[in-house]
């Protein structure tokens, strides 16, 4: 088949699977307990345009493989919006960056919809989870596979909407929906200078001298050599900003992450696919397709290295005092988003794509396992309140409190509060319980640490190595790039390991644990950990540094080769006069892995192999310092932006808004409303209900009537 | 005859009928009032026929007359049902639809 019916079938797929379940579920509710059609349904609507993108990419033709034959093609469906000089179509763009893309949005997408299966099971909500899953699926696909930036626009408004939906999926929950909102509204702002953007771009465009016909924003002739050099100076930099301010709402850095770990009150599959593995890369995709836009601008190429840097370092300070397990993991996005940004602004766009692809699995892998974790600490939760252990928070209250409460003085939880099946503080010594998950999450730890040769070694150092050999190039500032990133390496490891340790490792933490025991989740949750477990061990050698493959003989970098531009790919990099010998590298491959073996073999000595429990942290906040209380309190940014956003605009409608409203605007109206009442009140009178009255007037009216007839 | 002793008659009835409508308070004196007002018209009407010689003026009277008798009998009907309700006939008692 042509690429513009397959490309058809990856885009539509999705989009029939939620119109389907979705309308099927809100106007038949019998449709509503079928889990099995529902999500066999959603799942296949994912896993055959999986199976077409596998074919368009294993079929995809590289072409001659060099700088001056850019391989891929556009289909074009139809014109979208046309006036006066835009003309947007509804085109789509297949080359080596949207293909790899999509296989990730579809292959982690599918391996999460089975996952949800088994997940979602018994969720009263069910029928309604599936179709936002696979709406997001369409609208992440429209942004990736999109050839210009409209459609790519579309696509980047409706994961946000679906990202929306499903943070407040459990929406009685007034803590959801807030955290919902929150995603929505600051992703907002991050739009607004993505629309800015746009409107710069058209405007530079469409007002250079010589041009004439229309244009449509799309990438082909934006990137056009000629349409370039319109760029440069300060246009470009705007534009490269804005884009990049776009990319911070949306890929949740500095100064607009602050959404991100609200977001984990969704489902935690969608946590996974959403907030881990493929939106929130989508800032970074962006930077990538136009980087060769972004390429010229270097005073913003070092303000997004920059940022990256800081919001890694920032969010791994915090991810090593949280306590919650989500919460960990979504600080580690947070940071590990920061690496990807990091690699944008050193120039090395290919690395950030491929560090992309490596997180996909393996924070994928890690999000999934906590669900598993979280999903059987349920299962403990409910045998504690049925045996009268804690108290319910559903149900009625035990009858025989006082056991409770003897059993709560012996087997008290380890902290103050209710029991909190999310809390790393409850569980530990899960591994006996549930080694597929165990297993799974410690290989996925081990390669987020960066542990030679997992996956996540592999796209960090390839990173750090770019950021020294710009240092090295005469720019002392990407030195301390480089240093800040490796001290987040190190913090990763330790964080990574501290919460591989607290869940797993040691002995169980929550009341009663010789008697109630969690158990494993069905092969429906296991089998896509496993899969995504085996991607993040391998995906690594995909991306091998050339030090590595010189060394060993073995073949070049394969994403380097599918994805660079000097081989014909879509994703342009810097070029540096000067590089440092193979030795240099092979020496800052070696710090690398001695970092991260470092910070897993600290947080092992300091939870002594797992036996201490939390009680261990007072070893992580002597290793912080005076870091640690700030990092505690997540360095102050909800209460900053608090102090700064809402109460002015909270305080500002009370004290100023509200009052006009209630004086000026509502007077306005009860003014009219009095002033209409009064002159009834007039009128009125005339109005007897005295049937003579009435016919005197008539009598009246003839009268003067036939007076005027007379006389005038 | 002169025609304008008919109009004079007509006149005369009219007004008779016109000042009983407005000033008696029994509702059933208003309603013979307005059939004198109507009776006036009629004669009008043939004095009118006659001095012409056209016949119309005749045929309209019939009209009136017969639209009168229905009138005549819906009123007297809603007269009945009034004062069933209100046990009065004074029209100044009855202002149900005053404002």
């Amino acid at each position: 088949m042509e690429t513009k019916a397959l490309v058809q079938i990856i885009l539509l797929l999705p989009l029939f699977g939620a119109a389907i379940n979705g309308m099927m579920g809100l106007f038949w509710p019998a449709w509503r307990s079928q889990e099995k059609l529902i999500g066999g349904l959603a799942l296949a609507a994912v896993a055959v345009p999986f199976a077409v993108t596998c074919a368009l990419f294993f079929g995809f033709d590289t072409g001659h493989g060099d700088a001056d034959h850019a391989a891929g093609e556009i289909v074009r469906y139809f014109t979208w919006l046309q006036a006066g000089s835009l003309s947007v179509d509804f085109a789509y763009q297949i080359d080596q960056l949207s293909l790899l893309m999509t296989m990730i949005i579809t292959g982690v997408g599918s391996l999460i919809h089975l996952y949800s299966i088994g997940y979602m099971h018994g969720d009263k909500g069910y029928w309604r989870f599936f179709p936002y899953l696979n709406l997001f699926i369409f609208a992440m696909l429209n942004l990736v596979l999109a050839a210009n930036l409209p459609v790519l626009f579309l696509g980047w408004e409706g994961v946000g909407l679906c990202s929306y939906l499903l943070i407040g999926f459990w929406y009685t929950d007034l803590k959801n929906s807030a955290a919902a909102n929150k995603a929505f509204i600051v992703n907002r702002v991050g739009d607004f200078a993505f629309l800015l953007a746009m409107f710069i771009i058209f405007q530079t465009v469409t007002s250079a001298p010589g041009f004439s016909g229309t244009f449509g924003l799309d990438f082909a002739t934006l990137l056009a050599p000629e349409t370039l050099a319109l760029f440069e100076g300060s246009t470009g930099l705007w534009v490269a900003l804005l884009l990049f301010i776009g990319a911070t709402g949306k890929s949740a850095q500095i100064p607009l992450f602050v959404w991100l770990p609200d977001a984990m009150a969704g489902p935690t599959p969608v946590s996974a696919l959403i907030h881990a593995a493929t939106m929130v890369t989508s800032g970074l995709y962006l930077l990538a397709r136009l980087s060769l836009l972004v390429l010229d601008q270097p005073g913003a190429m070092v303000v997004v290295a920059v940022v990256g840097a800081l919001t890694a370092i920032m969010a791994a300070t915090v991810a090593i005092t949280q306590n919650d397990i989500k919460k960990v993991l979504a600080y580690s996005t947070v940071s590990q988003l920061g690496y990807m940004f990091l690699a944008a602004g050193v120039g090395a766009f290919f690395v950030a794509i491929f560090h992309v692809m490596t997180h996909a699995f393996f924070k994928a892998c890690l999000f999934l396992g906590s669900g598993s974790v979280i999903h059987s600490m349920h299962h403990v939760e409910h045998e504690l309140e049925h045996k009268g252990l804690i108290p319910s928070t559903h149900g009625p209250k035990p009858h025989d409190s006082e056991a409770a409460q003897n059993t709560l003085r012996h087997n008290p939880l380890p902290y103050d509060g209710p029991f909190d099946a999310q809390d790393m503080r409850t569980m530990g010594g899960l591994k006996k319980y549930m080694p597929s998950t165990r297993w799974t999450f410690l290989l996925s730890t081990l390669a987020i640490a960066g542990i030679p040769p997992l996956s996540g070694f592999f796209s960090k150092d390839e990173i750090l190595f770019f950021a020294f050999k710009f240092g090295y190039d005469g720019n002392p500032l990407f030195f301390a790039v480089w240093f800040v990133g490796i001290l987040t390496a190190l913090l990763t490891a330790i964080y990574m390991t501290r919460c591989y340790l607290l869940t797993f490792e040691g002995k169980p933490r929550w009341p009663a644990a010789m008697d109630v025991k969690p158990h494993e989740s069905p092969w429906t949750m296991t089998g896509p950990l496993w899969v995504l477990a085996g991607l993040a061990v391998f995906a690594g050698f995909l991306g091998m540094p050339p030090a590595v493959t010189e060394t060993f003989g073995l073949p070049e970098s394969w994403i380097h080769h599918w994805l660079g531009a000097e081989y014909g790919g879509p994703v342009a990099e810097i070029k540096h006069e000067i590089k440092p010998s193979k030795g240099i590298e092979w020496l800052l491959l070696g710090v690398g892995s001695l970092i991260a073996a470092g910070g897993v073999a600290l947080a092992w000595v300091f939870f002594r192999f797992g036996e201490r429990g939390p009680e261990a942290d007072g070893s992580v906040r002597k290793l912080m310092g005076i870091f640690y209380t700030p990092a505690s309190k997540k360095w102050g940014w909800d209460e900053a932006y608090d102090a700064a956003v809402v109460k002015p605009v909270v305080e500002g409608s009370r004290k100023g808004l509200g009052p006009f409203d209630k004086n000026i605007v509502d007077g306005a109206v009860t003014g009219l409303a009095q002033s209409v009442r009064g002159l009834a009140g007039v009128l009125r009178g005339a109005q007897t209900g005295v049937v003579q009255t009435y016919a005197a007037a008539l009598v009246l009216g003839v009268v003067v009537v036939v007076a005027l007839m007379l006389l005038v | 005859m002169d025609l304008t002793w008919y109009l004079s008659l007509s006149a005369v009835l009219f007004s008779i009928g016109v000042l009983g409508v407005l000033l008696r308070r029994n509702a059933i004196i208003v309603f013979l009032s307005i059939e004198l007002m109507l009776n006036a018209v009629n004669l009008s009407l043939v004095g009118f026929a006659q001095d012409f010689g056209d016949v119309h003026g005749h045929i309209l009277v019939f009209f009136v007359m017969s639209v009168a008798a229905a009138e005549a009998a819906v009123g007297l009907a809603i007269v009945i049902a009034m004062f069933r309700n209100t046990l009065t006939l004074n029209i100044d008692e009855i202002n149900l639809f005053r404002g």
